[in-house]
């Protein structure tokens, strides 16, 4: 059934009755082509492009609760492809390009809106580092601009730039940036692959994953063996328990993030407004809602909540950006479980295990990054080999030291 | 959430600091790069019982093993590294 | 005016003027502004957000989700407050939101004529073509279309505070159960804290004015409350929302201090954010009424049956003549007698055929209220008997749900009970009872003995002791109920505040989102500012029907904080503005200001950025002027941020040996070394220099940015990994003013200032020693030098620093800010931070050969590993060239700007007065090998793309004779 204003028109004027389910509620079948394990956006966008692309429907995608029940639905809904690194920065900016097309290619509203990312700087060295990384996307292709104070005052009223404790000194601005409509992007993806045949299999749990002579055979799930020829994993928050199930031991620790939302208002933030002399990151909803969020909790967590201290943290970041936070109330918050990696960069690749493949290490960035992330996955489960854009998220990296390193961090998982 | 610091006693967590899972012992100066590369990266990171090493850096500046629960975030012991 | 003549626990001696909407009414201490407002017989007070249907009162607390108002004017603005817990105060202004023009003609209501094509989701389906019109065409009209009210354009005005509270028992909710609990707690002698959202304690003791030992219920919560005040070790905390239960007995609190008044006292904070630390906690929040969906449930006048007992015990206010009691239980029985006693006129429905007449009621069995009348306010009750009944209140009794939020909080998941027709608490958090009517308790005499109980235990558990409470007598009559969620009809809403109905529910049941999960998320269904609080169990019913389940198998929703939606400034706290963080000053800042320094920040240090002259033009003349007095004469600068660590003991060796790339046991005492650590994976930690002042002790300094991290750095060394050695590390950054005297006259300056023998011999580059300084001053020299000169540190107590650096100036020595600091460093060719920026290796930075062959180090194996020994790796190199600016990339000439030719960027710039050019470093693929050819320097950001020389990052002094003149 396509989705358009006419058929609103049409199915309103008949009472709404005759909607069919988005997608469908298959029994599994013995065996599949291909196994994904995970349906969040990362697992269901590997399914819809491993259908569109590459010809593969003999797919099916297990999916322990509901679909899009991770952090695709736990999260601030921001997207940007404002890396600095070359391992990163190509591969965020297909997923922008993606982005950009998603809604006619699923024929979904996911209400992409690029109403801009604005990270602020506070200093001369902040302003140089964001050049830096500006220069670096403008070399990727990627829009990039650096904002002095005055025009940052411009853009974003409301924003408090001097009686502060780190004064605002300007800006790195994509204005390509945005938001999108976080549960859309799942069911948009759960609806397209289902359309093109893939079977979307919801409260089928894995409990194991089968390996014979080092190949990989089929998942034991809740509801049975399943065969399969081929398994992708794209459960991001809990990789290490399932990979674990296969043997592997990953550079992963998995970590809650929280984020946050007021009570909805009208407009009074317009863009995507980051802080640099903190960690908040701030948008408004189309329904009013402001989203922020801040760091990690920084201990080890699959609980999927978190604590006070960093409750306290974010509020003070978000009034101290914009003052008349002060006065209004936060409605909700949420905890999404991170795989958080020990460079910050994720991991598309296979595994030892032949037939096996892995996608993880999603640390903050796993929302914007989910239709490059299922693109590059189904090329890299289609062809056996990973795609040049995810050519650098290679599983053996840390061993070979080609680490992507975005912030300098080093080896220590919760400070990236 | 609360740290029963074994010097200072219980306190709360924001007051601590941590760098996540109790690495393994360190290898040995002329260990093979794998042995350094699984001591550096690879991490259990249960779903469960988890070793962690925390520092009460506005305390007493102990650095603390601490069993806590990853799912429940309950703390079964913490004793300081360097008795 | 609907304010009774008697009765009530409103003030009537205290009035106070208060408006809405511009029109001016008068109610009483002890009002809140909604029983204010039906007193005065307004009952429209909002719309609705996406059919902007007219809204009135609904509830009487904190669940309300149809009368939301802006409060207070100016920058005191705030959206969205609900009327139900305002407290009314003299002069209180509020307005009605989300309306155009005004409250009673509202043309967005035309919205509600489009209803079958807003249907759930119906945003997902459409507005996709043409792609580029949603920025620009339909996302610009939905944004203005949605959100509620307007929040202030200005700076918050009011002060916010956090505090921190421990407690034994902690009590959540002061209605009979917590009363109960808090009493029975205490009085074994535990320290109590009793903390309820309303502004007067009692809770439904209040609402429903029932009898206890024979005196009215307000009487008894009265006589308990001056008990509890009385003991040492209880904290009432009124007007305080526990919006949230964290780990380890920690809660979130957030108590409203001042919103009562029309501003705070000077000094007062507004609102306080608590966080509790309590051994035990007893869950006594009470329940919250649901309503019923039937087609027209949202007009103003109808009402929750429990919040119009409320409004009529409470606050005197008979919310109307003509009453319909629409009840699918006995609860409701007890609305209607209090109308009629109050003189109303009263139609009971009750869907059960064996529903009975009462004295003076008028009872339909049997029947349902499938329809409303009235334009902007009820005029009419429709039955499916096909009567119509002329009403102006209509109260619905849909049942109970226990308000269990906290319960849920750490994940314990509520359970249906079939009997009761509620969901029931789970597994509570470590720690927590949860008691009365929160747990299903519904008589007053069970909330008051569960409470009694909960509270004793919660005593016993935390090492009190005493005796059980003798309880008064109170009604222990259960309430019969039928379960009824749900009469078939068109708008019957089930979410009020989102317009969302049980059609949108059945729609989305119809499109596959059959998880509870999914259907609240594509119907919005219990994500207004309310929580759902009255809507999720009715949603889950008719989801359950359109699914068929029953509502156990559906299940329910998580509850997370907070349980309310509580004040970001609250939790904010005083740290705001230039509070947000401490700010460090060095022991010389006054001195600095005085000297017409100004300051730069860098991380939590002001630290002087340059000292202007009259007659400088800008800073450019000052910091030009200031390296040249360093290169040609003598400078100081205050270098006191730089991390100052001693390691000290048998140990202290063997552990820095370890710690730092290059050898330091051999180092002699009275003896410095340059430094680098590296972190375990190879790359650079950071740099600095480490003296050796005796044989056991280390003097060691890190940069100003990685002084914490070095100094946990070396504590996790140690007692992680090398606790056998004996060693103490002490952090003692503030506890000496550090002060570098640089340039070719820094010998005569300094010999001028000390008693010290300062020669060549006896303090040779690379020396340290303790020395005495004129005036009587003690302290340390060291003699190092960052900027290429000869130079030294003189290290002296904080207090003395200002006395030093008077007789520096004296001797001839000017002072230099951190920008010539870092001109000096460039020209110099040291890495600094643009260099060490944590994706560096000692290679990369020129620093290769420091790296031991011969001992084990932090970092010696996996500084080895391929990717970091790649010779094509970016290194360190100058260059010299125009427009040249921090951030630039580098290419080779001619090559087209693409990531793939990518050299590498530039690491630092200025301007050098010494060599009149604009220099910097970078690092370049390639690096040494491409000295003396000529790179593209590509900066499109600031509209810059030259060319520069790559030269060696060292520009003064190569081979280092100044230094060690």
């Amino acid at each position: 059934m396509r989705y358009s204003a006419l058929a609103l028109l049409r199915h309103a004027l008949t009472g709404n009755r005759s909607w069919t389910p988005a997608w469908r509620d298959p029994a599994p079948k013995p065996a599949y082509d291909t196994i994904i394990v995970g349906g969040g956006g990362h697992g269901l966008a590997t399914a819809h492009y491993l259908a569109k692309l590459h010809g593969i429907t003999d797919v099916a995608v297990l999916e322990k609760g509901y679909l899009g029940s991770g952090n695709v639905g736990r999260n601030t809904t921001i997207i940007r492809s404002n890396y600095l690194l070359p391992g990163n920065t190509p591969f965020y900016e297909h997923s922008m390009k993606l982005w950009e097309g998603l809604e006619q290619d699923i024929n979904y509203n996911a209400m992409v809106s690029q109403r801009g990312v604005l990270n602020l700087c506070h200093s001369d060295s902040q302003r140089d580092a964001y050049a830096r990384r500006g220069n670096a996307m403008r070399l990727a292709g990627v829009d990039a601009e650096l904002l002095d104070a005055a025009q940052v005052r411009a853009m974003v009223p409301g924003l408090n730039m001097d009686s502060v404790r780190f004064p605002v000194k300007g800006g790195l601005l994509q204005r390509r940036g945005g938001t999108v409509r976080h549960d859309a992007v799942a069911w948009g993806y759960a609806r397209a692959a289902d359309s093109r045949g893939v079977d979307l299999l919801q409260n089928t749990e894995v409990t194991g994953i089968r390996v014979q002579s080092g190949r990989v055979v089929g998942v034991e799930t809740t509801r049975g063996f399943i065969g399969a020829k081929r398994v992708g994993l794209a459960v991001a928050g809990n990789t290490s328990r399932v990979a674990a199930m296969a043997g592997l031991r990953l550079p992963i620790e998995s970590h809650v993030l929280q984020a946050f939302v007021s009570e909805a208002v009208k407009p009074m933030i317009d863009t995507v407004v980051t802080y640099g002399a903190g960690h908040l990151y701030v948008s408004q909803s189309d329904k009013g809602g402001l989203v922020f969020g801040g760091d990690i909790d920084g201990y080890n967590s699959y609980a999927q909540r978190g604590n006070l201290p960093v409750v306290h943290d974010v509020m003070e970041c978000a009034v101290q950006l914009f003052p008349a936070m002060s006065r209004l109330r936060y409605l909700r918050q949420w905890g999404g479980i991170m795989d958080m990696s020990m460079d910050g960069s994720p991991i598309i690749d296979r595994t030892p295990i032949e037939g096996l493949f892995l996608n993880c290490g999603w640390c903050y960035g796993g929302f914007k990054a989910t239709p490059a992330s299922g693109w590059c996955f189904a090329h890299t489960i289609a062809t056996g080999q990973p795609h040049a854009l995810n050519a650098a998220f290679r599983l053996d990296r840390f061993a070979t030291g080609a680490v992507i390193d975005e912030k300098g961090a080093g080896a220590q998982a919760n400070l990236h | 959430m609360r740290i029963p610091c074994p010097l200072c006693g219980e306190r709360d967590a924001a007051e601590f600091s941590t760098i996540g899972s109790a690495p393994p012992p360190r290898p040995a100066a002329d260990a093979p790069t794998e042995a350094w590369h699984e001591y550096l990266h690879l991490r259990e990171n249960p779903a469960g019982m988890h070793a962690e090493l925390w520092q009460h850096i506005h305390g007493c500046r102990q650095w603390l093993r601490v069993m806590r629960d990853t799912r429940t975030h309950a703390v079964a012991s913490a004793e300081a590294c360097r008795p | 005016m609907t304010r009774l003549p008697s009765g009530g626990l409103i003030d009537r001696a205290q009035s106070l003027r208060f408006s809405f909407d511009g029109r001016g009414y008068q109610g009483h201490a002890g009002d809140t502004l909604a029983s204010a407002l039906l007193a005065n017989g307004v009952k429209l007070v909002g719309r609705s957000f996406k059919y902007h249907r007219p809204r009135g009162i609904w509830g009487l607390g904190s669940e309300e989700p149809n009368a939301l108002v802006e409060l207070r004017d100016g920058a005191r603005q705030e959206p969205n407050t609900r009327a139900t817990t305002a407290e009314l105060f003299e002069g209180l202004a509020a307005r009605s939101q989300n309306r155009w023009p005004s409250l009673r003609f509202d043309v967005m209501a035309l919205n509600g004529l489009f209803g079958p094509l807003l249907s759930a989701g119906f945003y997902y389906k459409t507005f996709m073509w043409p792609a580029s019109f949603w920025e620009k065409v339909y996302e610009p009209l939905i944004r203005r279309a949605a959100g509620l009210g307007r929040a202030a354009t200005a700076p918050d005005p009011d002060a916010y505070e956090r505090m921190h509270a421990h407690c034994d028992v902690l009590v959540v909710g002061g209605g009979p159960t917590g009363l109960a609990a808090a009493l029975a707690a205490a009085r074994c002698g535990a320290r109590v804290v009793l903390a309820d959202e309303d502004f007067r304690l009692g809770g439904r003791l209040l609402a429903d004015a029932p009898e206890i030992g024979g005196a009215p219920g307000e009487v008894w919560a009265a006589l308990v409350l001056a008990e509890l005040a009385s003991l040492p070790d209880v904290m009432l905390l009124p007007r305080t929302t526990i919006f949230g239960a964290f780990d380890h007995g920690t809660y979130g609190a957030v108590q409203r201090v001042a919103d009562h008044l029309a501003e705070p006292a000077p000094g007062q904070p507004r609102q306080r954010g608590w966080t509790i630390v309590a051994k035990r906690v007893v869950l006594a929040a009470g329940a919250v009424e649901r309503p019923i969906a039937f087609p027209g449930n949202d007009r103003p006048g109808v009402m929750s049956a429990a919040a119009a007992r409320g409004y009529l015990n409470r606050y005197a206010v008979l919310p109307g003549q003509r009453a319909v009691v629409f009840t699918a239980g006995d609860d409701g029985w007890r609305t209607a007698r209090d109308l009629r006693e109050a003189g109303a006129e009263v139609t009971v429905v009750d869907p059960r055929d064996s529903a009975r007449g009462d004295k003076g009621l008028r009872v339909v069995a049997g029947a349902r209220v499938v329809g409303t009348g009235g334009r902007l306010g009820l005029s009419s009750v429709r039955l499916d008997t096909g009567e119509r009944i002329a009403a102006d209140v209509l109260a619905v009794a849909g049942g109970w749900n226990p308000t269990l939020h906290l319960a849920s909080h750490q994940g314990g998941r509520p359970g249906w009970d079939e009997s009761l027709a509620a969901f029931l608490p789970g597994t509570p958090p470590p720690g927590m009872a949860v008691a009365g009517a929160a747990a299903g308790r519904f008589t007053l005499a069970a909330c008051l003995a569960d409470g009694a109980a909960a509270g004793l235990q919660a005593a016993r558990d935390t090492g009190h002791e005493g005796q059980p409470l003798a309880l008064p007598r109170a009604d222990d009559e259960p309430a019969g109920l039928r379960a009824l969620y749900h009469v078939p009809g068109r708008k019957a809403f089930v979410d009020f505040q989102h317009d969302v109905t049980a059609d949108d529910i059945a729609l989305a049941a119809r499109e596959g989102f059959r998880s509870v999960e999914h259907a609240k998320r594509y119907t919005t269904l219990g994500m207004a500012t309310d929580q759902g609080r009255t809507a999720n169990v009715v949603g889950l019913a008719i989801l359950a029907e359109a699914t068929g389940r029953g509502i156990a198998e559906t299940g329910t929703t998580m509850f997370r904080p907070p349980y309310t939606p509580v004040t970001i400034g609250a939790l904010a706290g005083a740290q705001t503005g230039p509070d947000y963080r401490p700010t460090r000053l060095t022991p010389l800042h006054a001195w600095s200001a005085r000297h017409g320094a100004s300051f730069v920040a860098t991380g939590a240090w002001l630290r002087p950025e340059w000292y202007a002259r009259p007659g400088e033009a800008g800073w450019r003349d000052s910091v030009d002027r200031e390296v040249l007095q360093v290169r040609k004469a003598v400078g100081f600068c205050d270098v006191s941020t730089l991390g100052k660590i001693e390691v000290v003991g048998p140990g202290a060796a063997a552990l820095l040996d370890f710690v730092y790339a290059n050898a330091i046991a051999t180092l002699k005492p009275g003896r410095i070394r340059y430094g680098i650590m590296l972190r375990e994976d190879g790359f650079v930690l950071d740099d600095g220099t480490c003296a050796r002042i005796s044989e056991h002790r280390f003097f060691v300094t890190t940069t100003t940015a990685n002084a914490a991290r070095v100094m946990q750095h070396l504590e996790y060394v140690h007692q992680v990994l090398r606790p056998e050695l004996d060693v103490t590390i002490l952090s003692v950054t503030d506890a000496w003013a550090q002060i570098a005297l640089a340039g070719p006259r820094a010998r005569d300056v300094l010999a001028q200032v000390t008693e010290a023998d300062v020669s060549n011999a006896a303090l040779p580059h690379m020396a340290c020693t303790e020395a005495n300084f004129a005036g009587g001053l003690r302290g340390r020299l060291y003699r190092l030098s960052f900027s290429g000169e000869l130079a030294f540190e003189i290290g002296v107590p904080p207090d003395d620093a200002a006395a030093m650096a008077d007789r520096l100036l004296t001797a001839g020595a000017v002072p230099y800010g951190t920008e010539a600091l870092g001109v000096l460093r460039i020209e110099k060719g040291h890495a600094g931070g643009g260099e060490m920026n944590g994706q560096t290796t000692a290679g990369d930075l020129g620093l290769g050969r420091m790296l031991s062959p011969t001992k084990d180090f932090i970092g010696r194996v996996m500084a080895q590993r391929p990717a970091l020994v790649d010779p094509r790796r970016p290194a360190l190199v100058g260059l010299r060239g125009e427009g040249l600016r921090t951030g630039a990339h580098l290419l080779d000439p001619g090559a087209a700007a693409t990531t793939a030719n990518d050299l590498g960027h530039v690491t630092a710039s200025c301007w050098s007065p010494h060599l009149q050019a604009q220099i910097g470093l970078a690092l370049l693929s390639g690096g040494q090998a491409r000295i003396g050819t000529r790179i593209r320097v590509f900066d499109p950001v600031r509209g810059h793309d030259g060319e520069a020389e790559v030269v060696s990052p060292v520009f003064i002094d190569p081979e280092g004779g100044r230094t060690r003149g």
